[in-house]
């Protein structure tokens, strides 16, 4: 029994990860078609950024240069980068994964190819006993933070102006021009929003695996990728409900049928997701 | 004339190993290298500049190839059983996982195949029975014909490799001629018009994906025997991305330009790595240096090395015109 | 002419689709728009409103619009209710219309004009019925000011009685704002219009007085086809 609740509760930690990286780029491409391969470059950036700032001040304040840096660097590529290319998708998908490649190779030479070891605030270090398991404590504050940031984001959907034009324009993104509304300043905010999430989601796996190194945001895209086609792209929710689907899947089949058997059935999942309903959970 | 242009250059390729310059086995080793990439990026450009799909698991084709040549070969299989079972394995898997994958189009067809992909290279880090080698990665340890073993034999792994090329050009010259292929084209232009015409843009995507897959698998079994064994990089999603790369360095969809920037990409790449470590800072770093002249050849050189004769003139010219 | 437009070309997916067309729009009162299915008006109008590439001359009030993206246009006062109403489904009535608000806005016009609209504030946009989300579409667009209501096809696939509803919204309307109108339905295009023009496989074929038009059977047979 308690073996199942750290599972879970270990399995929910990872889905607040995929769930931060998986929210942005699905706006992202639901709002903007791009395809965005440099999403896992916020995603480095903010843990780096992190990592450096620690040492100047507490590791909590050092997040938030860690999300100020991903958003600085996510409204960077958007502007110089994506922008001139509006349109057009492909050649977006091509440069962001040509900064995807360069980006990690930057990464490596200023902080070294191997693994650092991450800052990590004291109070998550200890365990919480739940139902009988003894859970490390850094597992709840990865869900806490995901709920904030899921709470954030809906209130941001459902509240604001320009929560509404990116849900309208996740549907129909030339409509929202035809009633007079610049839909690329959405762009860019979407963008600065992924970049945040995803900034934040390199700290918190710096928590959690103790260590931040150049691949990090790799690993974690590929993931977040299936969370967002398995969400339906451009929900926000859809994204939520897959993430907790994908990691629970993958934490409980990697520990009863061994490591690697569960990201495997991930995969199996996404196939059977697309064989079923091939725009996502979100969408019938 | 032109006809035999591509043949003439061959040739030369061939008989380039006899050159005082090129003869030396490390020369060759890395031209062979050379080679076998160019095949591959112009492989992946059937799937890609021909028919317009965007797959980001092409690697795992790839490293089917590479991995079962090694393993079957190790268990004692000869070589031909061992490549010829490779490479059939290569084109169920991509019949199979296409099939699924194709259900979906556009940027969701991409991040499928990553997925799929990310598959393969799960299974060869877990190294199952010790079949892969997982970190490692597996050598040739047996059942390596005598004509390709030892430093004096490395000119013919060179004349493998350029066969191998050959082999992919010939096959996408004869498919980009065939009816089929002018089916590929208009799928990549606009796969609704196709579905007009009444023909099912799904199984001709899913012929090319095969195809595509069988090409990457018999270069992975080309790739072994070149290098000597396989490594967990073959599998990896970065793999595909520099395919990616190359093709579009080299000019997605052209004849030519795809294995041109295959095999630049393999030179520049290894030629950086070895002498780029002493400049400062991530120039250091060779997928740096690659990664931003990627972006900026996707800015202001599209459509590649292929067409840098018309991107090129137009930049140069450009400053003396006036803005209308 | 609020709107005058000169040897206007598109060209979509490597396709002539129109060809130099020209013709102008009066500043009052509505002007149709006419041709068989396939003509090109709705290329025309997306064309205007800057949603399909054109070249050739568009001035609107004098000012030319070239280089203008869709939003300016749009903001520049140049109301735009596509064919096939294209409201967005996962929003309610109350957020189509909150979403499309440009500065003032004159709500009660539009509760005025389809009380539906209020009474189903809270409904999803995507669960209205074709005439209901027909009016939403208008009424996105009717509360904001407007100098020209570019308008297609509005009573497509409607019940009759919701078609004369719609009419008479766009008869109010067109009192006060001029407005481009492609239109199929007859009855109404003869309600409504002064002018018309008719559009032929890309090019303009016959610009004069709607009535005249109508009255014609070999011109309208010869024009629009038969069966109307
Ligand atoms: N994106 C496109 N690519 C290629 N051809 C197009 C495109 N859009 C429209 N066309 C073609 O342009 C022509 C004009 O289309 P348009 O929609 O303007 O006609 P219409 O007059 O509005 O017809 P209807 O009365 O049926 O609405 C048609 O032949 C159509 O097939
Ligand atoms: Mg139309």
């Amino acid at each position: 029994m308690s073996t199942i609740v750290l599972l879970a509760v270990t399995g929910l930690g990872l889905a607040a990860l995929y769930f931060l990286v998986a929210s942005g780029l699905s706006l992202v491409f639901g709002l903007a078609d791009v395809l965005n391969f440099a999403h896992g470059l916020f995603l480095s950036v903010g843990a780096y950024a992190t990592w450096w700032a620690a040492d100047f001040m507490p590791v909590e304040a050092a997040v938030l240069v860690g999300v100020a840096a991903g958003v600085a660097t996510a409204v960077l590529v958007e502007l110089i980068l994506i922008r001139p290319l509006y349109r057009r998708t492909i050649e977006q998908v091509l440069v962001t994964v040509g900064l995807s490649l360069a980006g990690v190779a930057l990464l490596q030479s200023v902080f070294g190819a191997d693994p650092r070891p991450f800052p990590r605030p004291t109070w998550v270090e200890g365990v919480v006993p739940v139902f009988g398991a003894r859970i490390p404590a850094d597992r709840f504050l990865l869900i806490g933070a995901a709920l904030l940031v899921f709470v954030a984001l809906a209130a941001f959907l459902r509240y604001t102006r320009y929560g509404l034009i990116v849900r309208a324009g996740v549907e129909n993104r030339e409509m929202v021009t035809a009633l007079g509304i610049d839909v690329r300043k959405a762009f860019t905010l979407v963008f600065a929003i992924g970049g945040a999430a995803a900034a934040l989601a390199g700290s918190l796996a710096g928590i959690y695996f103790t260590t931040v190194s150049p691949g990090t945001g790799g690993s974690l895209l590929i993931f977040a990728f299936i969370v967002v086609v398995i969400g339906g792209m451009g929900s926000v929710p859809g994204s939520a409900v897959a993430a907790i689907l994908v990691a629970l899947l993958q934490q409980f089949v990697n520990y009863y049928g061994g490591s690697g058997a569960g990201d495997v059935c991930v995969v199996a999942l996404l196939a059977v997701v697309l064989l079923w309903r091939p725009k996502g959970l979100a969408k019938a | 004339m032109r006809r035999w242009l591509p043949w003439g250059l061959a040739l030369v390729l061939a008989l380039l190993p006899f050159g005082q310059a090129f003869n030396a086995p490390g020369t060759l080793n890395l031209l062979a290298l050379c080679l076998v990439f160019a095949g591959l990026a112009a492989g992946y450009d059937l799937l890609f500049g021909r028919t317009g799909l965007l797959s980001f698991g092409h690697a795992l084709y790839f490293a089917i190839g590479a991995y079962l040549t090694v393993i079957l070969m190790n268990h004692g299989f000869a070589l031909p059983v061992a490549a010829l079972l490779a490479i059939l394995s290569g084109v169920v898997v991509a019949a199979l996982l296409g099939a699924v994958a194709l259900r979906v189009d556009g940027i969701a067809f991409s991040m499928v195949t990553l997925a799929f992909a990310q598959v393969g290279a799960i299974i060869v880090a877990r190294d199952p029975g010790g079949l892969t080698g997982g970190e490692e990665g597996a050598t040739i340890a047996k059942g390596m014909p005598d004509a390709l073993v030892g430093v004096v034999n490395t000119v013919n792994l060179y004349w493998l490799a350029l066969a191998y090329l050959v082999v992919v050009l010939v096959v996408l010259h004869r498919v980009g001629r065939s009816p089929a292929g002018r089916v590929l084209s208009a799928i990549r232009d606009d796969a609704r018009r196709v579905g007009v015409l009444g023909l099912s843009p799904y199984r001709y995507k899913l012929m090319s994906f095969v195809l595509a897959g069988a090409l990457a698998a018999l270069g992975g079994t080309v790739y072994v025997l070149v290098v000597g064994g396989a490594s967990p990089h073959l599998a990896s999603s970065d793999l595909t991305l520099t395919l990616l790369v190359m093709v579009v360095l080299g000019g997605p969809g052209s004849r030519f330009g795809p294995a041109l920037g295959g095999a630049l990409f393999t030179f520049l790449d290894y030629q950086l790595t070895d002498y780029a470590t002493d400049l400062p800072g991530p120039l250091a770093q060779p997928m740096f240096v690659l990664g931003v002249v990627f972006i900026l050849a996707v800015y202001f050189f599209p459509g590649g090395l292929a067409r840098i004769g018309v991107t090129l003139p137009g930049w140069l010219r450009r400053p003396a015109r006036q803005e209308a | 002419m609020i709107l005058d437009v000169h040897e206007l070309d598109v060209h979509l997916s490597g396709l002539h689709i129109l060809q130099g067309v020209s013709f102008g729009v009066a500043p009052s009162g509505v002007t149709a728009l006419l041709g068989r299915n396939g003509a090109g008006k709705t290329t025309t109008m997306r064309a205007l409103v800057g949603l399909n590439p054109g070249t050739g001359r568009v001035l609107f009030d004098g000012a030319d619009l070239a280089g203008k993206r869709t939003h300016e246009r749009v903001q520049a006062g140049l109301g735009y209710v596509p064919e096939d109403r294209c409201v967005f489904a996962g929003l309610t009535v109350t957020e189509n219309l909150r979403l499309a608000a440009r500065g003032e806005t004159d709500l009660d016009l539009v509760y005025n004009l389809f009380p539906e609209l209020l009474k189903r504030g809270q409904q999803q946009a995507g669960s209205l019925s074709g005439g209901q989300q027909q009016m939403l579409a208008l009424g996105r667009v009717l509360q904001n000011r407007n100098r020209l209501l570019l308008v297609d096809e509005p009573t497509k696939g409607l019940a009759p009685k919701v078609v004369t509803e719609v009419a008479e919204a766009l008869e109010r309307v067109g009192a006060t704002v001029p407005v481009l109108l492609v239109e199929q339905n007859l009855a109404v295009v003869r309600r409504l219009a002064g002018t018309a023009v008719v559009l032929a496989a890309g090019s303009v074929a016959w610009t004069g007085d709607a009535t005249h038009l109508l009255g014609d059977a070999e011109l309208t047979t010869s024009l629009l086809g038969v069966g109307r």
